[in-house]
């Protein structure tokens, strides 16, 4: 589970100064205690040594660099990671739709991730036909094969990144192996295509639990369900109900629900009312992606996958971005961020605190910024950047 | 669009054309629930003022008890919309969960509205974070995730059926480019998610890519659902028409109205083989119904296209812009734009520019 404590960036910008002023003192490499005073007006921080989050052994981590500019990010990250010493080592899988010949087995990949537990991924691409007849993508597969039945993403204003919104602070929970991607499709007669949408009671209550759960652990105050019941009566009623029913076990978190289009209306034009949102598989992918627009786009959001047994880290907003492949231009901060909830995740906060303390200077400092965020900077000198704030 | 394509038809029998325009036609009004009925009289008195050679024929869309045990809708307002061709709509109410069909679904079949047309405009005066908003969305309308056919399976296990058909793609592409072609516009984007559901959302590009091939003057991209979502809010001056089966449809033109400050100020229009319909597409605001409180702008604005769909121009013009001023002018503001005018001020502001 992601440590990160809500108020983790406000006393990163309240403590720059401070942070600053050690730099100046010539502490090159912090010490442990400065590291951890860094956090220590987060609440979750406390409890957490400074050097047990140091430890000698290595740690592996499946990797899979995904399409487009994918294994550019992917260089980006590890070249960070080996320059922060960081004790993980990968192991490497090409896992590709579009490119199948060079694909690894999924069974492979698979059992990779449950060995290690958590991987980083790039973006798979998936194409609109599939030779075969196929109708499920291999990211579906890959959902299904580790059961990775929860997506959550935390959508933040970022320091120096120029938006029209600001301090948006929200996490959106999706469910990801049911509901429209479970690609049961068939045409009944020429012309006519039926595409069922498959929600289930034990899913909806599981994702509904979880998403309770992360708003327990990480002192959230309100879970809104997102949904589509008064149209889709029986598949989002159910779904609604199920999160119903969930919210009773926990009166200490307010629960509320939200249709849809309302939702997207309400989150571009008062986005700083929602805090924790759960909802059903294309919801979800609609409103993870409309929550990264609002915050500098694809390229600036991390994510996450979880199972019960294993966490795979992804990009928040999945875009391949294939037209910038090879030009050295996409903004590799998504992927850094997603390195940095690993590193939190297994425990390595002192490492994943020094990562995240330089991409947040860096964006801030705003002088090396790429085009995405309107500067003309290339992916490797904005790397080089993050490198040169590692403290 | 029929009255369009009669319109155009004559356009050089000048007589016949000026004769078609000062008849007396009759409008199907449905007042709706809540703010409904008052944000009706508005746009009633509005068009009193600016003159237009219209007639309304007010119908209540209360649902009773059919011959077949079902609720629907009142054989009389049905046959009021089949004889006039043309509805104006307020709000109606949509239980959630009661297991009947909603409302606005059912009039929807009834008349074979099969294109909702959306157009979202950044309004001059009210500033919102968005202020360059310029985009019209085009939204399958009878079938899709709304089909309305779900079962549970066993206990615990839903199915909904997202039902895609060729001949309503293909009606609704070609309404779009029909559309974009005769409003001056220069793009049609289709929003799909066709890397998902690749025979539904499949289908449903396959007949935008063959419609489009038909309008080589207009231009035609395809983009992903999120993809669209996501560059939407980052710069909306990218699109301009977008049409997409029904899901889609409805979240994305509630998001752009978003964009431009809300489902009180955008119009929608819904179009049909049988005739057209149109409303204002927000809520029923009980809990200011009958204070004098609402803003009919939506409405109003959807009388505009009503209007334009009906050939009706010049009024529609002249009404559009004491609309458009009054709101800039921002002296007679109703409380959603942050004003503090009431729904009647508002209404005898722009009846004051339309005689002036």
């Amino acid at each position: 589970m992601c440590t990160d404590p809500a108020g983790h960036f406000g006393s990163m910008a309240a403590l720059g100064k401070n942070f600053f002023n050690l730099v100046a003192r010539g502490t090159l490499s912090l010490p442990s205690h400065h590291a951890r005073c860094l956090h220590g007006s987060a609440p979750n921080e406390n409890s957490i040594q400074a050097p047990v989050s140091k430890p000698k052994s290595r740690t592996k981590c499946t990797l899979i660099p995904g399409d487009g500019v994918g294994p550019e990010l992917m260089y980006s990250m590890t070249e960070v990671f080996k320059a922060a010493g960081v004790p993980i080592d990968f192991e490497q899988f090409f896992f590709s739709e579009v490119n199948q010949l060079m694909s690894a087995p999924l069974e492979d990949v698979a059992a990779s991730i449950r060995k290690n537990g958590i991987c980083l991924k790039g973006i798979l691409s998936t194409p609109d036909y599939s030779r075969t007849g196929e109708l499920q993508t291999l990211n579906m597969k890959l959902r299904r094969e580790l059961d990775l039945f929860a997506n959550v993403v935390h959508v933040r204003s970022l320091p120096g990144v120029k938006s029209r919104h600001t301090n948006i602070d929200t996490v959106i929970i999706r469910e990801q192996i049911e509901g429209e991607y479970s690609a049961l499709e068939h045409e009944t007669v020429k012309g006519v295509v039926e595409c069922l949408k498959i929600v289930t009671q034990r899913n909806s209550a599981r994702i509904a639990k979880f998403a309770f759960d992360y708003a327990t652990k990480n002192n959230r105050k309100k879970v809104t369900a997102v949904h589509k019941a008064n149209i889709m009566k029986l598949g989002d009623g159910l779904f609604l109900r199920s999160c119903q029913e969930i919210a009773k076990l926990y009166p200490k978190i307010k629960f509320e629900s939200m249709i849809v289009d309302n939702c997207t209306m309400q989150m571009v034009s008062n986005p700083r009312q929602f805090d924790v949102c759960v909802m059903p598989n294309l919801y979800g992918n609609i409103v993870d992606n409309l929550a990264a627009g609002l915050v500098g786009g694809a390229g600036v959001v991390a994510g996450a996958s979880y199972s019960s047994k294993c966490v795979v880290f992804e990009p928040g907003a999945r875009h391949t971005f294939s037209e910038a492949v090879g030009k050295n231009v996409a903004n590799p901060t998504a992927m850094l961020l997603c390195g940095t909830k690993m590193l939190n995740h297994v425990n390595l906060q002192y490492y994943g605190d020094m990562i995240r303390g330089a991409v947040d200077r860096v964006l801030k400092a705003g002088k090396v910024r790429t085009k995405d965020l309107g500067g003309q900077s290339t992916t490797n000198e904005f790397t080089f950047a993050i490198i040169n704030n590692l403290k | 669009m029929a009255a369009q394509l009669v319109r155009k038809a004559f356009s050089t029998a000048v007589p016949l054309a000026r004769r078609y325009s000062s008849e007396v036609r009759t409008v199907t009004l449905i007042p709706g629930d809540g703010i409904g009925p008052e944000i009706s009289a508005a746009v009633q008195k509005i068009f009193a003022a600016a003159e237009v050679p219209l007639q309304w024929e007010s119908v209540d869309v209360t649902p009773v008890r059919g011959p077949d045990g079902m609720f629907g809708i009142p054989q009389a307002a049905i046959d009021s919309v089949n004889k006039n061709k043309v509805g104006l709509k307020g709000p109606l109410m949509t239980p959630v969960g009661k297991g009947h069909r909603s409302l606005n679904l059912a009039l929807r079949k009834e008349f074979n509205l099969y294109a909702n047309v959306r157009p979202c405009r950044s309004l001059e005066g009210y500033k919102t974070l968005y202020d360059d908003v310029d985009v019209i969305t085009i939204r399958e309308n009878t079938e899709g995730e709304y089909s309305g056919i779900e079962h549970e399976i066993v206990d615990g296990v839903v199915q909904s059926i997202k039902l895609i058909t060729e001949d309503a793609s293909r009606r609704v592409a070609e309404f779009a480019f029909q559309y974009t072609k005769e409003n001056n516009r220069s793009k049609v984007t289709a929003v799909h998610k066709a890397n998902i559901m690749r025979m539904s959302d499949g289908l449903f590009l396959h007949c935008c890519r063959e419609v489009a091939e038909k309008y080589p003057d207009v231009k035609f991209e395809e983009k992903y659902l999120d993809t669209v979502c996501l560059s939407m809010v980052q710069d909306p001056r990218q699109y301009d028409v977008l049409v997409m089966p029904n899901l889609y449809g409805d979240i994305l033109s509630d998001m752009c109205a978003g964009l431009v400050g809300g489902l009180g100020l955008t119009p929608s229009g819904n179009i049909g083989l049988n005739g057209a319909l149109f409303e204002s597409v927000h809520g029923t605001a009980p809990d200011i119904a009958g204070k004098d409180l609402a803003n009919p702008t939506a409405l109003l604005l959807s009388a505009v296209m009503m209007l334009q769909y009906m050939g009706l121009n010049s009024h529609a013009e002249k009404i559009q812009k004491a609309c458009f001023e009054t709101i800039k002018e921002s002296k007679y503001r109703t409380g959603d734009l942050g004003g503090s005018a009431k729904c009647s001020e508002f209404t005898n502001e722009i009846c004051r520019k339309i005689a002036g």
